[in-house]
């Protein structure tokens, strides 16, 4: 079965490497431009994981990540955090939401499309 | 007038007198016995029945002579502002209940030196008080007719019985407390009340005289002239310029030295400001009392030639004319005038007398082993013994001798002995190096002049002796005449004998102080007093004592005076001041001070000190020692007060650095936010290139051509972007830090919004945005033409990226406007939504509402201009249009403020 993956960014060049990447790597692909669209997607897709951005206009990561805890249906959705707040504070805030992987900017493609495609085997 | 109604409206008025003393008392913190007013009356206490019947009397034999004993304090008191001051600050901070103490405590609480003041009071005041006593009873004769006064019928006399009275009532009110410093308001609201009584009735009698009797002043004068002895009556009698000058001076020194004036100008003065009212009020007061003498005088002289004593014009004319209602309004004024002298002088001198001369000489060691309470009701017993014998002593006095004396002379007299205080009481308070030895010396010599030039001669010629003494000299001696000593024969006897007796006075109390070694206590005392400013600074701490005490030791002798509560209270507030330990064991000389202090006003000065020594091992300190010591507690005050100026700009400091601290730390915290912010910023360009370029290496080959262009076009955007991002950034940070220097000149804007338009239109057209100008014309001002480019770029940028997406439409205005260029931009997109409107202008703000998937700018572009235009000392903001997008106002001076 494919694995299907949202990606939540308000970059748009950013969005485009990680969807060609997981794409790649046969995942299906949902993207959404911040938090408000990614719940509307959620609404009727329920992905094995969310890579969520947290500084976005209107809804950010910190309260889609909560939407996604406090909703059952979302209950095995695996929640990653890709950005570019790096300090060790806010990783830790992070993992206090429940954030299944914290992973930080700049990236290498690579290495995330393998971390996340091992953490959903 | 029948003598018994007279007896009874007199004890009606003694009673209407004791209920104002006793309401005094209950009330004595009501407004009503509490204000200047009651403060200048009491001083009135000046007005005796000298003035009452005296003046008339002068002014009917010698003409003006009545007038320089008022001219004295008139002159005397606009000077109370500065000397009353110092002499009040100095009573109140040690408990001074008398003249005596007061001296005294100056030349070192010495024992001796009170006991001899307080003689010279009795001296002083005694006989005067006799002469009052013999005002009642001659104007009670006069009210009466009485024919022939018989002093051997001692009971028959009714003077006898209100001398008895006045001390009961004395009594009655003054000795409640065993503390002479207590307060007497009730005694004092009564001689307010019989001083205002006195005037009403002597300017009753005036008017009475002048405009009844008499067809105005006038009428009088015109009948006057026609007298044998004109000339004397208008003249200024035997006395010449220089007489005038002495009596002048004498009256100056009793204003403050006699001890019924001390007593209510000093000890009961309870406000010091109370002063800044009498200063003019009691001058008044002295000139209306003396508007009508002359007029009284004349006219009685007109009436009765010389048939009849003088002194009581005011009571025989109103009673020759048949008004006997006026002559028993004088009577009553006369009384006041008597009753609240001798009210005052008893208190006083009782006080003196038992502080200065019995406690100290005698009761001390058996005060030391009684018990506080039996303590008490001794002093309050010694205290209205003295008062009893005081009075009675007067009654003695009046009824022996006194038949012979005139008000005026007796008065003068007095004067002239209270006067022999005045070099000790005036020098010391400016002069330190007066000391006891000089003062005493001072007062004897002067005293033995006065002795000779006055006492001798005048109680003589009272007594009808042979004046041979007088004309001849002493062994028939020119220059030993007592009224011409050596010569100077062009003055009054009492101006004479006050003349010879202050100079020797003076120059005995010089002499002997500097010419002999002072005592180390003196010498605190001294400068205490003449400095009281410093002292009051110095207070306790200038105190010099070497010496070894106990707190305890020093309880108990306290204990025995005040009672337990009392002492320990007062010892609780003693070491609270000095932030001593309440268990302190060895006393210092701060404490020795304070105890003397305490006692003073219940034993006085002296006797304090005799009984703090008893418990106190003192070592003599030297002079030398003590001028070093107070010279450095001086220094010391000084070098205090240096650091506490020093500790205080020091705490300000601090606060200021806590201040600049804090405001670090904010800065600090905003630097951080900053920096994360910048980071982050950063990070995303970087992020795009590195994705970009990664899956290019990986994957180039294999991709399609138009998805590998579309990755290189996004590493050169993000590229791009990065570039722009560190610009701005070193733009922002040097605007921040008001490191950019503008480079101002005069431009025109609408040539320089044309060269931003020019490179602006293919971006617009590209966006199927119009911009429209709707302004025309030159508009001058002085600016930054790269800066202002930057801002009108900035915002057509923004205005760009907010448009409406279909139909944008951006319009641009410019003026000139009350020394102003403004210009706005208005864009037709969605606006800045409300709750974001105070942040727009912050840095790295975004706004949600962009069209543009993600925006091209900085989120420093509003903040940069915001900086831009301020440092242009202009403004820039936004608002919401109706129906229509943001737009942006921005105005700048158009010529720069220096």
């Amino acid at each position: 079965m494919t694995n299907k993956i949202l990606i939540v960014d308000d970059e748009p060049n950013i969005v485009m490497t990680l969807e060609y990447a997981f794409k790649k790597k046969g995942f299906e692909v949902f993207i959404a431009r911040d938090g408000g669209e990614a719940l509307e997607i959620l609404e009727y897709t329920v992905p094995d994981a969310v890579i969520l951005d947290i500084m976005m206009p209107q809804v950010d990561g910190y309260q889609t990540l909560k939407w996604i805890k406090n909703n059952k249906a979302l209950k095995d959705v695996k929640v990653v955090f890709l950005t570019a707040k790096s300090k060790a504070s806010d990783i830790e805030k992070g993992m206090e939401l429940g954030v299944d992987k914290y992973l930080t900017k700049p990236f290498s493609v690579k290495k995330i499309t393998t971390e996340i495609t091992e953490m959903l085997a | 007038m029948s003598d018994y109604v007279l007896i009874i409206i007199i004890l009606a008025y003694l009673g209407v007198l004791f209920y104002i003393a006793f309401w005094g008392n209950k009330n004595n913190r009501s407004k009503w016995v509490n204000n200047p007013y009651v403060y200048t009356l009491s001083l009135a206490v000046y007005c005796t029945a000298w003035t009452y019947y005296g003046s008339v009397g002068t002014a009917a034999e010698s003409g003006m002579k009545f007038l320089p004993i008022y001219l004295g304090p008139v002159i005397a008191i606009p000077l109370w502002i500065v000397l009353m001051r110092k002499i009040l600050r100095i009573a109140k901070q040690h408990n001074i209940a008398s003249i005596a103490d007061f001296i005294s405590l100056r030349y070192g609480r010495n024992r001796l030196l009170g006991a001899v003041v307080t003689i010279v009071c009795l001296l002083a005041t005694v006989p005067y008080l006799s002469l009052q006593l013999k005002a009642i009873s001659e104007s009670f004769q006069v009210m009466t007719a009485q024919s022939e006064f018989d002093s051997t019928h001692v009971l028959k006399d009714s003077t006898l019985y209100i001398a008895l009275i006045l001390a009961v009532f004395v009594t009655f009110f003054s000795t409640q407390k065993s503390d002479a410093t207590t307060k007497n308001r009730g005694i004092i609201a009564s001689v307010a009340f019989e001083s205002i009584m006195k005037l009403v009735f002597f300017l009753a009698i005036g008017i009475y005289v002048t405009f009844f009797l008499f067809d105005g002043t006038t009428d009088i004068y015109e009948r006057i002239t026609t007298s044998s002895d004109f000339e004397k009556l208008i003249g200024f009698g035997d006395t010449n310029g220089l007489d005038w000058f002495f009596l002048i001076l004498l009256s100056f020194f009793a204003i403050f030295l006699l001890p019924r004036q001390f007593q209510v100008s000093v000890v009961e003065n309870n406000r010091e400001k109370h002063i800044k009212k009498a200063i003019w009020l009691f001058p008044l007061y002295l000139l209306l009392f003396n508007v009508f003498v002359i007029f009284i005088a004349w006219g009685g002289k007109v009436t009765f030639d010389d048939s009849v004593n003088p002194d009581y014009y005011t009571l025989l004319l109103p009673l020759e004319n048949g008004n006997s209602f006026m002559a028993l309004l004088v009577f009553l004024g006369g009384f006041s005038a008597v009753i609240s002298m001798v009210v005052i002088s008893t208190i006083a001198l009782s006080n003196m007398v038992s502080n200065n001369l019995i406690i100290p000489y005698g009761f001390l060691s058996k005060f030391v082993k009684s018990d506080p309470e039996k303590n008490a009701s001794h002093i309050i017993t010694i205290r209205r013994v003295s008062i009893f014998s005081i009075i009675i002593l007067a009654y003695i006095i009046y009824a022996n001798f006194s038949v012979q004396m005139s008000l005026d002379s007796i008065g003068l007299i007095s004067f002239v002995i209270i006067a022999l205080l005045a070099p000790s009481f005036f020098l010391g308070l400016f002069w330190n190096r007066g000391s006891s030895k000089g003062t005493l010396a001072g007062i004897i010599v002067g005293f033995l002049v006065i002795t000779y030039t006055l006492i001798i001669p005048f109680g003589m010629q009272a007594y009808g002796a042979s004046d041979s003494f007088i004309q001849e000299g002493l062994f028939g001696n020119n220059s030993l005449k007592p009224y011409a000593l050596f010569g100077i024969d062009f003055l009054s006897p009492p101006s004479h004998a006050f003349f010879w007796s202050l100079l020797l006075n003076t120059f005995t109390y010089v002499w002997v102080s500097v010419s002999t070694k002072g005592n180390y206590r003196e010498r605190n005392y001294a400068e205490m007093f003449v400095n009281v400013k410093a002292s009051a600074e110095l207070d306790d701490s200038a105190f010099v004592w070497k010496g070894e005490a106990y707190v305890d030791d020093i309880k108990e002798v306290l204990i025995k005076f005040l009672g337990v509560t009392q002492s320990e209270r007062a010892l609780q507030l003693f070491f609270k001041k000095y932030d001593l330990s309440p268990d302190t064991k060895i006393a210092d000389a701060r404490l020795i001070n304070f105890s003397e202090k305490l006692l003073t006003g219940t034993i006085g000065g002296a006797s304090a000190k005799i009984l703090i020594s008893s418990v106190v091992k003192e070592d003599k300190v030297s002079l030398v020692e003590v001028l070093e010591i107070l010279e450095e507690s001086k220094e010391n005050i000084a070098r205090n007060k240096l650091l506490k100026e020093k500790s205080n700009e020091l705490s300000k400091l601090a606060g200021q650095l806590q201040d600049a601290n804090e405001e670090l730390i904010v800065k600090d915290k905003q630097k951080d936010e900053f920096l994360d912010t910048v980071a982050h910023e950063l990070k995303t360009p970087i992020t795009g290139i590195r994705g970009a370029a990664e899956i290019l290496l990986d994957d180039g080959d294999d991709m399609p051509s138009e998805m590998k262009e579309q990755f290189l076009k996004n590493i050169l955007n993000d590229s791009d972007r990065f570039t722009r991002l560190i610009q701005n950034i070193l733009d922002f940070e040097k605007l921040s830090e008001g490191r950019h220097e503008l480079t101002r000149g005069m431009h025109n804007f609408s040539e320089t919004l044309d060269g931003v338009l020019t490179s602006f239109n293919p971006v617009a057209s590209n966006a199927r945005v119009m911009i429209h100008v709707n302004s025309k014309g030159d508009a001058f001002a002085v600016y930054d033409e790269d800066r202002i480019i930057q801002v009108v770029t900035n915002l057509l940028s923004n205005a760009i990226k907010f448009c409406d997406k279909s139909e944008g439409v951006i319009e641009i205005d410019y003026q000139i406007f009350d020394g102003k260029l403004r210009v706005s931009v208005s864009d037709n997109g969605l606006g800045v939504p409300e709750e974001d409107i105070e942040y727009v202008f912050d840095k790295f703000y975004q706004s949600k509402n962009q069209n543009t998937i993600k925006p091209e700018g900085s989120g420093l572009g509003l903040a940069i201009s915001h900086r831009i235009i301020t440092s242009h000392g202009g403004k820039i903001s936004v608002e919401n249009e109706q129906n229509s997008g943001a737009k942006f106002t921005f105005e700048i001076p158009i010529q720069p403020k220096e």
